[in-house]
């Protein structure tokens, strides 16, 4: 448990030192899960002697406290081989990885081995190169501290005999920065900011690489993370974008996103079309961009969706999210009944998630049908898979049967 | 101290003292003070440092069994019998005695329904199986 005391402590630079103690450890000639274990136990050293005990340098003493860990488990597990009689064995000369490119990038790399499971990548990524303590992570993700400490061991594990020093794959490196973030954007708060742990380590990516995906990642998260305070009421309500107070958003968060999303849409060509995360920041943009719901530019939004469905060449299947989201667009460009129609293809895919009907019930919504609408509310809310979300559908659903209700007496009663 | 499960059930259980249709058909100001009870007893649970675990399970459910040697396991999503018990959620509390549980179970079962009225909800009360603190070997 930290106290308030440690909380004193800036964690923020302390945890911005660590991939560059680690890489460098690595690049000694450290294996990377011997090396990450030891730098993890420097760092909780860290939390509790710095407070009253600030060092005048702060990577020299991580990197010492580090290193002495590192004898000390040679040892004891030398030890353990001597009991053992087994041959005792020299530390690891491993390869020295090349000295060029960027810390944070050859450790997302390693973290973000595509050998391992997305749960394991996460929670590695957070702790070798976000620098939380297993105790923060296993808190964001709801599980005892045992399980998160045996999940990053296990991928660790997963990992040794991989060398290290080749490029990994950007793509999952991306992925698994996006999965952290809505992990922290749509989970209850929890004292680890997960969202914000996302954020930071997709602005580190974007200093370690030109690839425009990176900025499309970044600005993705800045657009919605702008969004974050109006997206509860103080109930903790759901309050749905076209309900959102949007005073409450962050105009600052909405500038840097705008600002990064220029930048990777102009290193574009017309060989090279945008990815997906910059298409995505794009619409994220438009939404943030209207002062009210009604001034939302949705013909613009669908003619970006148009682009991110034709990204795969079978988008039902490969991603089912992207057409559901155009249905949306077309609904509000097109007419209610067309973008109805738009999601019907996706009943056989996604006609078990409650985002779908959750979809359905507001194109109902939009084109007045509002018994079909709290219907599919009512569907939607039988199918949601958090209590935040469940209850708001229960409510949508509550809200439009009444509504249906107040018309049919106000028709009645007119003669 | 004690620990007991407090079970609420999407169907099952004894003959409903009050029958009411599902919450999504309540009008909104019911739906409104039903879910803030329910937040509100979870709360009072916390402030009385009773509080262990509070978890809700979505309707779907999927049995599925050892499908024997070299053979996949054998997983049914029903249709399954309307009269089959079926567990919406629970609280775990660590209360300091049977009665304390009881008379929080009955608290919980008193959440407003449709018109603001109780719902009288059957909750299910099980004991969690633990150590008892001893002072003397038993004889």
């Amino acid at each position: 448990m930290i106290d308030d005391q440690t909380r004193m402590l800036d964690e923020g630079a302390l945890r911005a030192l660590v991939p560059r103690v680690l890489t460098g450890l690595v690049r000694r000639g450290e294996d990377f899960d011997t090396a990450e274990d030891a730098l993890q136990d420097a760092l909780l050293e860290a939390l509790r002697v710095w407070p009253e005990h600030p060092p005048r340098d702060r990577h020299a003493w991580l990197q010492t406290v580090a290193t002495r860990r590192l004898v000390d488990a040679r040892r004891s597990e030398a030890a353990r081989r001597r009991r053992e009689q087994e041959e005792l064995q020299q530390p690891p000369a491993g390869e020295p990885a090349p000295e060029h490119g960027d810390d944070t990038l050859f450790l997302l790399f390693c973290c973000c081995h595509p050998d391992l499971a997305p749960a394991s990548q996460v929670a590695l990524t957070l702790r070798a190169v976000g620098g939380l303590t297993t105790r923060e992570i296993a808190d964001a993700f709801y599980v005892p501290e045992a399980t998160m400490a045996q999940r990053i061991s296990r991928a660790k594990r997963a990992l040794r005999g991989n060398r290290l020093d080749r490029p990994g794959d950007l793509a999952v490196v991306l992925r698994v920065l996006y999965l952290a973030y809505t992990t922290g954007h749509v989970g209850p708060a929890t004292r680890v900011d997960l969202a914000g742990e996302a954020i930071r380590l997709a602005r580190q990516l974007t200093l370690a690489t030109e690839e425009p995906e990176a900025r499309g990642l970044l600005a993705l998260m800045l657009l919605n993370h702008a969004r974050l305070p109006a997206r509860l009421d103080s109930e903790g309500r759901i309050v749905t974008l076209d309900r959102q107070d949007r005073t409450l958003w962050d105009t600052r968060e909405i500038a840097e996103g705008v600002r990064v999303l220029q930048s990777a849409l102009a290193a574009q060509t017309e060989e090279r079309r945008p990815g997906r995360y910059q298409i995505e920041a794009a619409i994220a943009a438009l939404h943030d961009d209207a002062a009210s719901a009604e001034e939302t530019d949705w013909p613009q939004i669908l003619a970006w969706y148009d682009d991110l469905v034709a990204l795969g060449d079978d988008p039902v299947h490969e991603d089912p999210a992207a057409v559901l989201g155009r249905a949306v667009a077309v609904g509000h460009s097109l007419g209610a009944v067309a973008g109805l129609r738009e999601s019907d293809g996706l009943r056989e895919v996604l006609g078990d998630r409650h985002r779908w009907h959750a979809v359905r019930a507001h194109l109902h919504e939009l084109g007045g049908d509002l018994p079909a609408a709290a219907t599919a509310y009512a569907d939607a809310a039988s199918r949601a898979m958090n209590v935040a979300e469940r209850d708001h559908l229960v409510r949508q659903a509550s809200r439009t049967r009444m509504a249906e209700f107040d018309e049919r007496s106000r028709a009645t009663d007119t003669p | 101290m004690p620990k007991y499960l407090l079970l609420k059930h999407y169907r099952g259980g004894p003959e409903p003292h009050r029958p009411v249709p599902p919450i999504d058909q309540w009008a909104p100001e019911d739906v409104e003070a039903h879910m803030a009870f329910q937040h509100h007893v979870s709360e009072l649970l916390e402030s009385n440092g009773e509080y262990v675990d509070a978890q809700a399970l979505a309707p779907a459910r999927t049995w599925v069994r050892y499908g024997g040697p070299e053979a996949a396991p054998v997983a049914t999503e029903g249709p399954h019998p309307e009269t089959s018990d079926l567990i919406a959620g629970w609280w775990i509390i660590d209360v300091e005695s049977h009665e304390r549980a009881l008379e929080l179970a009955a608290y919980a079962s008193s959440a407003p329904g449709p018109g603001g009225e109780p719902l009288y909800e059957w909750i299910d009360v099980r004991e969690i199986m633990w150590e008892r603190p001893q002072t003397a070997e038993p004889a």
